[in-house]
């Protein structure tokens, strides 16, 4: 299938979940879709159309939390990234890594670094924080405050 | 039922860059079950990043990884590139892709070495870190480093490529490569490692699908995927050449895959020195838009990918980092279990994240009487490897 093929499949299948769709350049397209229906596209992409997932990137954005869904179309050299905007006082979505494995990982970070819930991951325990870590503090939050008063963190600011 | 051991390996490893703990399960010498913990290096670059402006990013991103110091700039400068988005220089196009592939030659070398250490062939080790001496001099010649190149900045590079040191840099390469054939032919026509690596710690097509593995852990298992290939970059689509796929995927194809490319590797750097076009190398960005870039570059492992969000100002709102071993670690479930332990080391390494922390691997019985360390369990690979040169008459 050819880009233009591909987006029009997607775009008419999807149409009442995708609130904006901004086609960038030849090779990057974002949608930003309702986060109900993540579930369905990111396993539609990923399985159907074929679509290797990159990574997912989540930043905070008061009122929201941002997460971009990366997906890479290899055969015509497409990135779509699907954006879903999260309620940043209770960010609760559905886990893609119940299903797709290579999800698994990035789920973890996102849970802990940012603290949003993935609803039905199978393994939601930390992936990078130390176990001395406190629990409701989000380092990649923007009004995160340093915890541990022995840290010295100041370096290369 | 037979009793089950969990064998704890790290979270100290004394040869590759990353710390990792991995858990063990195993009933008798089969490997039923396993389990990753990582995040003993996590340093929040991410984090340290929005501090930074865009082109002092650079050199803190370069710092990500000693080994593949290129493919983080690289990524990250396209990344800021995407979000104009604009094109670079020509002859910065070139450098960079020089630079890179010098990169995959080296780490691939290492690679290779490192994996003969753990099987017990010292002479490959020996072989290939020699030869990897003589690419990081090339390396050294274009960049003035070793290692952390800091050639790269947003826009194009920082150095540009002397004319008379291409004549040098090109008689460097060309003597390396009758030694690289030599040891491609000793490593492949190997008998007793044929024995040794194949059919060991096999990941399959549809699993390398699943876990979205990348670089040469997903080529090996028939996953004609590669950056270089699939969204050209740099200067790859100016030249021909292969992109190197096998079909077993276990232990013994990710050798050959690495092998051979790094041919594939030697072939594009001689073409970009001997076809160095003329011209800018920098592009010279003042601001940087408002806005979003991606920017995703074949690293030796596999791809790197990075994200980029501007505001407008001179440092990123969000900059997200992804390695391509966070994809390609996750494997492990499918390739070690089911396999023994004298094997688990070299699966774990396979994929080239690193040597899995082997000097503090430890084992004990369920009293608690300590069986094996970290040295015992390299001997019992390497004793594998004994053995099965006796059984095969091979010398």
């Amino acid at each position: 299938m050819t880009r233009e093929e591909v987006l029009l499949d997607f775009t008419s299948r999807f149409h009442e979940d995708i609130l904006d769709l901004y086609d960038k350049s030849r090779s990057r397209v974002y949608v930003t879709i309702t986060p109900e229906s993540i579930l369905r596209i990111g396993t539609y992409l990923f399985r159907n159309v074929g679509a290797r997932f990159n990574i997912a990137s989540g930043t905070d954005m008061p009122p929201n939390i941002e997460i971009l869904y990366h997906f890479i179309v290899e055969d015509i050299n497409l990135l779509i990234s699907l954006r879903v905007l999260l309620d940043r006082e209770d960010p609760v979505i559905d886990s893609l890594g119940r299903d797709i494995e290579a999800m698994n990982w990035i789920e973890r970070e996102m849970s802990e670094l940012l603290g949003i819930t993935f609803t039905g991951h199978p393994d939601p325990r930390r992936l990078l924080l130390a176990d001395n870590w406190p629990e409701g503090v989000y380092p990649l939050r923007q009004d995160y405050e340093e915890w541990d008063e022995t840290a010295d963190r100041t370096r290369g600011i | 039922m037979m009793g089950r051991t969990i064998i704890p390996i790290g979270p100290y490893h004394p040869l590759q860059e990353e710390p990792e703990f991995f858990t063990l399960t195993v009933e008798g010498e089969t490997v039923v079950d396993i389990d990753v913990r990582i995040g003993y290096n996590h340093r929040g670059i991410e984090k340290l990043s929005e501090l930074k402006t865009f082109e002092n990013s650079t050199f803190v991103i370069e710092r990500i990884c000693g080994i593949c110091s290129t493919s983080h700039p690289f990524a990250y400068t396209r990344a800021v590139e995407d979000v104009f988005p604009m094109e670079v220089p020509i002859r910065a196009k070139y450098i960079r892709t020089i630079i890179a592939e010098g990169e995959r030659i080296h780490s691939h070398l290492l690679w290779l070495g490192l994996a003969g250490h753990f099987i017990g062939y010292n002479t490959v080790y020996m072989w290939a870190w020699k030869l990897r001496e003589e690419i990081l001099d090339v390396l050294e010649i274009l960049s003035g480093n070793r290692n952390n190149y800091a050639m790269f900045k947003p826009g194009g590079v920082r150095r540009d490529i002397k004319a008379g040191d291409i004549p040098v840099c090109l008689k460097k390469i060309d003597s390396i490569l009758p030694t690289l054939d030599m040891l491609k032919k000793a490593v492949l026509d190997d008998p007793v490692l044929h024995a040794r690596l194949k059919g060991v710690g096999v990941m399959t097509y549809q699993e390398a699908i699943d876990f979205s593995a990348l670089g040469p852990t997903s080529r090996a298992s028939g996953v004609a995927r590669d950056v270089r290939k699939d969204s050209p970059y740099g200067a790859y689509q100016e030249m021909e050449w292969d992109m190197i796929v096998t079909q077993n995927g276990d232990v013994f194809d990710k050798a050959v895959v690495r092998i051979l490319e790094m041919f594939e590797s030697a072939k594009i750097m001689k073409y970009c020195l001997n076809n160095l076009p003329d011209g800018e190398i920098d592009a010279n960005i003042m601001d940087v838009p408002p806005g979003e870039g991606i920017g995703h570059i074949e690293a030796p492992r596999g791809e790197t990918f990075h994200y980029v969000k501007s505001d407008g100002t001179n440092r990123p709102v969000r900059h997200k980092v992804r390695a391509p071993t966070f994809m390609n670690l996750p494997t492990y479930k499918a390739t070690v279990q089911g396999e023994t332990i004298s094997d688990a080391t070299i699966i774990l390494a396979a994929i080239d994240p690193c040597y899995c922390c082997t000097e503090r691997i430890a084992v004990k019985d369920p009293r608690g009487r300590l069986l094996y360390n970290g040295k015992d369990l390299v001997q019992l690979s390497r004793e594998k490897t004994e053995k099965m040169k006796r059984r095969m008459g091979v010398r």
